[in-house]
């Protein structure tokens, strides 16, 4: 089976039975079964969420996106920094940048932007190997993993027969 | 006033369409599926909008030439000719119109003199006949079969023809069966039309949704091609329905009749739709296969669920409709709709409303989401399990 296609639908829909997902690529139901666990037991699949707006639920959530500057270590280069930086459960996602200005870019989500500035203050400028850090806020998410917040309405229309 | 006598009788004599009571429920339901209606669930990809949009912001607001822009022309030109090798000037072979219907109602009125016959296989769109008889002509209508795959074949095609037989209509990859006719299946239809004077117009709006193998069209056949008159567009393929945008290419004198027409009745087809299609057609070859593969995926889970439901279904190869046979369940396929909708709110067509080979199957629209699928064809389980309940115990 061709394990990129069962891989695209999942990751545009996780949702999908083991019998839609055959269906759509053409092969038995067994074969999606057992295919996805031996996906998920080789960590290509590393799970499934929900895109959530928190906005229609909570007041207040804030993102933060935070460039980070750090002196790569002998031995291992900026993976076991990058290590001490996402072992923190606030970083929701990281990543190791090709820019000069800084290294990492790294995402995390608080309550409040006291949680957030708490976290970069006494967390992440403090670990050894950090020179710098640049914290922007994002003020508002318009798209994630191709889905729109707040999307439109669909408008009232009339039927026509073609 | 009586207006009956001040109407034209030719429009006053065309049935209007009898499926409009079908929407007038459907769109009290707000918790409804429709399967119903046929056009694509995607939006236009955002870089043809965003041409189309820009085009306004530059003020490019005015009529174009009657034909269509040059370089629309110009792109269809080359794009007809790198997807399906066909060959056709831009300066004399192509006309830009408003969607392909009103190409198709130009081809009736530029060939059809009155009396003369149109060769309609049906169930297939249900403009054809009304353009023909208002045009003049005589709609003959040939019943396509399912065991036939609801494909023309030459013997049903070489009884229709009479000494009056003007054109014929090709209608394929078809709405609503979703049947296609491969080159060995048009060679026998070309054979039949060597040596005739009958002109084919080849409705080829679906040319991009096929399943498998790569539409051919009749204009590419030997013989053929002095003949046809070919009728495409955008709404299906790039997903632009609401632009209006249908382009149809012939030989030239076709296109000359078909222009000095369109240019009294429309001037030019929108402009800013226009710009949109030059987009499509340049950068947009990609969106096609990413929708195209999409229905694929659809249409797979489709055919095979309603087949595992017990409503036997041959499979579509082209355009975005399954075409069930529901003769099992003794129901008309109008009853069948109705209570289905009634009982089990999802909307799909009555195979009856596509002309005289309709009858005893419907039409399911499977440009739709997965989701929506999905749920039609649990409902659709629901709805024959009971319906089998009932007549067990009438029975």
């Amino acid at each position: 089976m061709e394990k990129e296609k069962l891989l695209e639908l999942l990751e545009q829909d996780c949702t999908m039975t083991p019998a839609q997902l055959a269906a759509a690529i053409g092969v038995p139901e067994g074969e999606v079964r057992d295919t996805v666990k031996e996906l998920e037991n080789d960590h290509t699949v590393l799970g499934y969420q929900a895109i959530i707006d928190w906005d229609r639920v909570r007041k207040e959530t804030v993102t933060a996106l935070i460039e980070v500057k750090v002196t790569p270590q002998s031995i291992d280069g900026f993976d076991r920094i990058a290590q001490r930086i996402y072992q923190y459960d606030e970083v929701e996602s990281m990543y190791l940048m090709s820019s000069g200005s800084f290294d990492l870019t790294v995402i995390i989500s608080g309550r409040t932007l006291r949680e957030v500035a708490q976290f970069v203050g006494e967390r992440l400028a403090t670990i050894q190997g950090v020179t710098s850090t640049a914290t922007h806020f994002i003020l508002k998410k318009y798209k994630e993993k191709h889905l729109v917040f707040r999307p439109q309405e669909p408008e009232e229309r009339e039927y026509i027969f073609v | 006033m009586n207006y009956d006598s001040i109407l034209n009788q030719r429009i006053q004599g065309v049935k209007p369409s009898g499926i409009r009571k079908f929407f007038d429920i459907l769109e009290e339901m707000t918790d409804a599926i429709s399967l119903g209606i046929g056009e694509p669930d995607f939006v236009t990809p955002w870089h043809i909008r965003d041409a189309g949009i820009y085009s306004l912001e530059r003020g490019h607001t005015k009529y174009t030439s009657n034909a269509g822009m040059l370089q629309l022309r110009r792109e269809i030109s080359a794009y007809l000719n790198r997807r399906f090798d066909l060959r056709y000037d831009y300066a004399g072979q192509i006309l830009v119109t408003v969607g392909g219907s009103e190409a198709i109602d130009l081809a009736m009125r530029v060939l059809v003199n009155p009396g003369d016959e149109v060769i309609v296989p049906v169930p297939s769109f249900v403009c054809y006949g009304p353009l023909a008889e208002m045009a003049g002509g005589v709609p003959k209508y040939v019943e396509l079969k399912a065991e036939d795959q609801f494909r023309l074949t030459p013997e049903q095609l070489r009884a229709a023809i009479t000494e009056k037989t003007k054109v014929l209509v090709l209608p394929f990859p078809s709405n609503p069966t979703g049947g296609t006719m491969d080159r060995r299946d048009l060679e026998e239809i070309a054979n039949v039309l060597r040596g005739t004077d009958i002109m084919v117009i080849s409705d080829e709006i679906y040319a991009e949704l096929t399943y498998g193998q790569r539409h051919v069209s009749l204009a590419n056949l030997t013989d053929m091609y002095e003949r046809t008159v070919v009728v495409n567009g955008f709404s299906k393929s790039h997903a632009m329905t609401g632009w209006r945008m249908g382009y149809v290419c012939a030989p030239q004198p076709v296109i000359a009749a078909m222009t000095k027409l369109h240019q009294f009745g429309i001037m030019s087809a929108p402009t800013t739709s226009q710009y949109a299609a030059v987009e499509a057609m340049r950068n947009g070859d990609g969106d096609i296969e990413h929708m195209r593969e999409e229905y694929d995926r659809r249409r797979r889970y489709l055919v095979e669920n309603l087949n595992r439901i017990g409503l036997s279904c041959f499979e579509p190869k082209g355009a975005f409709y399954v075409f069930p046979d529901i003769r099992s369940t003794g129901l008309t396929s109008e009853e069948f709709c109705e209570r289905f909708l009634l009982e089990e709110k999802v909307a799909v067509i009555p195979g009856s409303a596509f002309g005289p080979g309709g009858e005893g199957f419907v039409r399911a629209c499977y440009a739709a989401s997965m989701r929506d699928i999905a749920e039609a064809v649990a409902r659709m389980d629901n709805f024959l399990t009971n319906l089998r309940r009932k007549q067990g115990r009438e029975g």
